[in-house]
């Protein structure tokens, strides 16, 4: 059987199939154990130049890309919107195609309007990766959220994942929804009714009003940051509220019927969304998702080059 | 000036309820008559017209020419080609121009560009606040002696009510109406498409359609208090057809326009991120697009316009939240309203004539829009069964932002006469071909 490929770029879970979303959660399986080496380098991509365009500030995910680049023997160079010709008033086109001029083999994206990677995709002829584009999807944070899932799970079909907060702004929900849905898992949503977009329940989810709902319902929660600006415009009347009503604390978790599996795709707001004695219990697998999500982006730059999984050495039928 | 002779038409004539094949005599810039078998003088000029529609000039209420200011996007002479090659005799020019036509000089300045480009006629629609910042009115009174037919704020929403009450009762005075651009914008405010599920998908923010309606509502509530005439701009949902409707059996003076683009596309076109498909208002949803024509079929929607939004392609060329809104409409109207309105039997020929000249004449009081004795020489000669592609390269329109490039389109206009004289002549060529 052949294995699908995933295409040029990735600028979603949304366009990938089942398989394709099986394909990098079985190809970032044998690049776990390359972080665990001394060396921590193999040679898959050596020769191949990428640039991490970040049009917004981003610490984790700039450097988990730039770690899966470097351990993948790649050529990096990492663009940030301030200080680069952006600044001076460049348009993305323009931007891409003299990146593209200098024969560039990848192109990591980080864009605060959705639809830039896409759009970039569409123009360059090198591999576009979207790192998060606006409030569309950040693929690589849906992988690595089920991976890390997977691992404790064993499986991503039937498990029912409650995602918990902002909805609307939210790309890490977006990538959540299509990657678990496509993968056989239930998902909700949980979050204050002027945080959730309309018609949400159209892609598949089940909306939970109250977080004691989630709670009741959810093997694992997934819960995001509440950025701190939705405040000013308007969505929320007070933090304090928020965690009252919507924190995840360790006193509600206590009713739950079973051990729910606690995820964050961070920066967390201790005391906000989640409480300290939550974030640092046994049940976060906070700091896992962040190992996971080197191996998910290796995986991603490595089949994207054309790597072949078999090489990468596939992982068992989950 | 020559005489027109146009022979043995389908002369459709909503004004006079007339549909049917006739002569029409042109001469010294009116139509002198009407019938059959008119005697040819020996300096006419014979153009004939069998099988074709042969009605008043269409007329489009609502443009951009972007004249003065952004020249290098359409000028008044561009922009009334383009009109021309669409069939339309006549536009009313936004005033959302840089500097914004809010003054006697700027509205005599375009009346002035269009004289001079002598294609299809130019009305300038002044704006109801000076430099559309929504406090102070503009001085109705100097706008309509310079030319202007109506007055607007369009692209920008009358915030206050009272402003919009204060220009809908001054408005009265020079018996003119009061064009509203519809937006809630602490409702709309960031917003790139419709609020629905496409937008949720796209993580685009969206603009609810209640943003419209609340200012429909509004509006309707002031023509009702004050007795003005409101006329609303590119209705595009299914809400503000029924407040309309209601507005409309109470006996509220309101008049309302849709674009060729909102009973035709839907949200589902931003898909990809298309900017091509990104305008104010929004694409809306199918229901809203079926209110919409049935709302022109009903009358609730009185009039037909186009929008015509020029932009540089490099405008759009770019991320979908920093594309500018709009799109051109002037020569794809026509064919998209005979298209999607008279193939499907919704509308008649004869009906949709009548919501593309003869009710955008009355509700600006625009003279035109029929072809009785006397009245000027504007007429539309179209071929309603031309087969053709949008070819944006054809354009005579100096930008070429439109989603309906490659569109197979029914219905063309091939010949436009303003003043008793002809400013476009299709070529015959194949459909693709430059067109006149």
């Amino acid at each position: 059987m052949s294995a699908p490929s995933l295409g040029k770029d990735l600028v979603g879970l949304e366009p990938l199939s089942a398989e394709q979303i099986q394909l990098i959660l079985d190809t970032a399986e044998p690049f776990k154990e390359v972080s665990e080496r001394a060396i921590k380098k193999v040679p898959a991509l050596r020769g191949k130049t990428i640039v991490n365009l970040f049009f917004e500030a981003s610490t984790r995910t700039r450097i988990s890309f730039e770690f899966a680049e470097k351990r993948l023997s790649a050529d990096t160079v990492n663009v940030a919107a301030v200080g680069s010709s952006v600044s001076k008033g460049e348009t993305l086109v323009d931007t891409a195609k003299n990146l593209e001029a200098m024969r560039i083999d990848m192109v990591v994206i980080r864009h605060g309007s959705s639809g830039a990677a896409q759009f970039l995709g569409q123009r360059i002829r090198s591999n576009v990766i979207n790192a998060g584009d606006g409030k569309h999807e950040h693929p690589t944070q849906g992988l690595l959220d089920m991976l890390t899932l997977r691992d404790r799970f064993g499986r991503i079909k039937g498990l029912k994942v409650a995602i918990c907060g902002d909805i609307l702004h939210s790309r890490v929900a977006r990538s959540n929804i299509w990657g678990l849905t496509k993968l056989g898992a239930e998902v909700g949503v949980c979050g204050p009714a002027s945080l959730l977009p309309r018609h949400v329940e159209e892609l598949g989810v089940t909306i939970l009003p109250r977080i004691e709902d989630a709670i009741q319902w959810a093997d694992a929660l997934n819960v995001l940051r509440l950025q701190l600006e939705r405040m000013q415009a308007g969505f929320l009347p007070s933090l304090r509220e928020y965690n009252r009503v919507f924190g995840i604390t360790n006193e509600r978790l206590a009713r739950a019927p079973k051990d729910l599996l606690i995820l964050h795709p961070g920066p967390m707001n201790r005391g906000v969304e989640i409480d300290s004695d939550v974030a640092d219990g046994p049940h976060s697998v906070i700091l896992p998702q962040v190992t996971n999500g080197v191996a998910v982006r290796m995986a991603v730059l490595y089949l994207l080059a054309g790597g072949s999984p078999h090489w990468a050495g596939r992982g068992d039928e989950r | 000036m020559r005489p027109i002779l146009i022979r043995a038409g389908r002369v459709i004539d909503p004004s006079r309820g007339m549909d049917g094949v006739a002569d029409i005599y042109l001469e010294d810039g009116k139509i002198a008559a009407v019938g059959r078998d008119i005697g040819l003088p020996d300096d006419a000029l014979t153009i004939d017209a069998a099988g074709k529609i042969v009605s008043p000039g269409l007329i489009d209420l609502h443009v951009h020419l972007r004249e003065p200011g952004q020249e290098d996007l359409e000028t008044v002479a561009s922009g009334a080609m383009a009109a021309a090659a669409g069939g339309f005799t006549a536009v009313c020019a936004m005033p959302n121009t840089d500097p914004v036509t809010d003054n006697q000089a700027a509205v005599g300045f375009i009346v002035s560009q269009a004289q001079r480009a002598g294609k299809a006629r130019v009305y300038p629609i002044g704006a109801i606040s000076l430099g559309q910042k929504g406090q102070q009115l503009a001085e109705f009174g100097e706008l309509v002696g310079a030319g202007a037919v109506a007055v607007s704020d369009d692209g920008k929403p009358v915030v206050s009510s009272h402003l919009m009450r204060t220009a809908l009762e001054y408005a009265r005075t020079f018996g003119i109406a009061v064009a509203d651009h519809c937006e809630d914008p602490t409702l709309s405010a960031g917003g790139a498409m419709h609020e629905g599920i496409v937008s949720t998908r796209l993580g685009l923010k969206g603009i609810p359609a209640a943003a419209e309606e609340i200012m429909v509502a509004r509006d309707i509530l002031l023509a009702e208090h004050t007795g003005g005439h409101v006329h609303l701009c590119h209705m595009s949902t299914r809400g503000s057809v029924e407040l309309i409707r209601r507005a409309k059996e109470k006996g509220v003076r309101v008049t309302a326009e849709v674009c060729p683009h909102h009973f035709t596309l839907t949200h589902e076109r931003c898909e990809g991120y298309d900017t091509n498909a990104k305008m104010n208002p929004p694409l809306r949803e199918p229901e809203d697009r079926e209110a919409l024509r049935q709302a022109l079929r009903d009358g609730t929607i009185d009039a037909i316009c186009t929008d015509h939004a020029p932009h540089h392609y490099d405008a759009k060329e770019r991320e979908f939240d920093d594309a500018p809104n709009g799109i051109i409409g002037l020569e794809t109207a026509l064919g998209l309203a005979i298209t999607e309105l008279v193939e499907p039997g919704l509308l008649t020929l004869c009906d949709l004539v009548n919501r593309m000249s003869t009710a955008p004449a009355k509700i600006f009081k625009l003279p035109g829009g029929t072809l009785a004795a006397g009245s000027p020489a504007d007429v539309t000669i179209t071929d309603p069964k031309a087969a053709w592609i949008v070819n944006p390269a054809d354009f005579f329109s100096r930008s070429r932002n439109t989603p309906f490039g490659g569109r197979r389109l029914t219905g063309r206009a091939e010949l436009t006469i303003v003043r008793g004289q002809v400013v476009y002549q299709r070529e015959q060529r194949a459909p693709t071909g430059r067109s006149g």
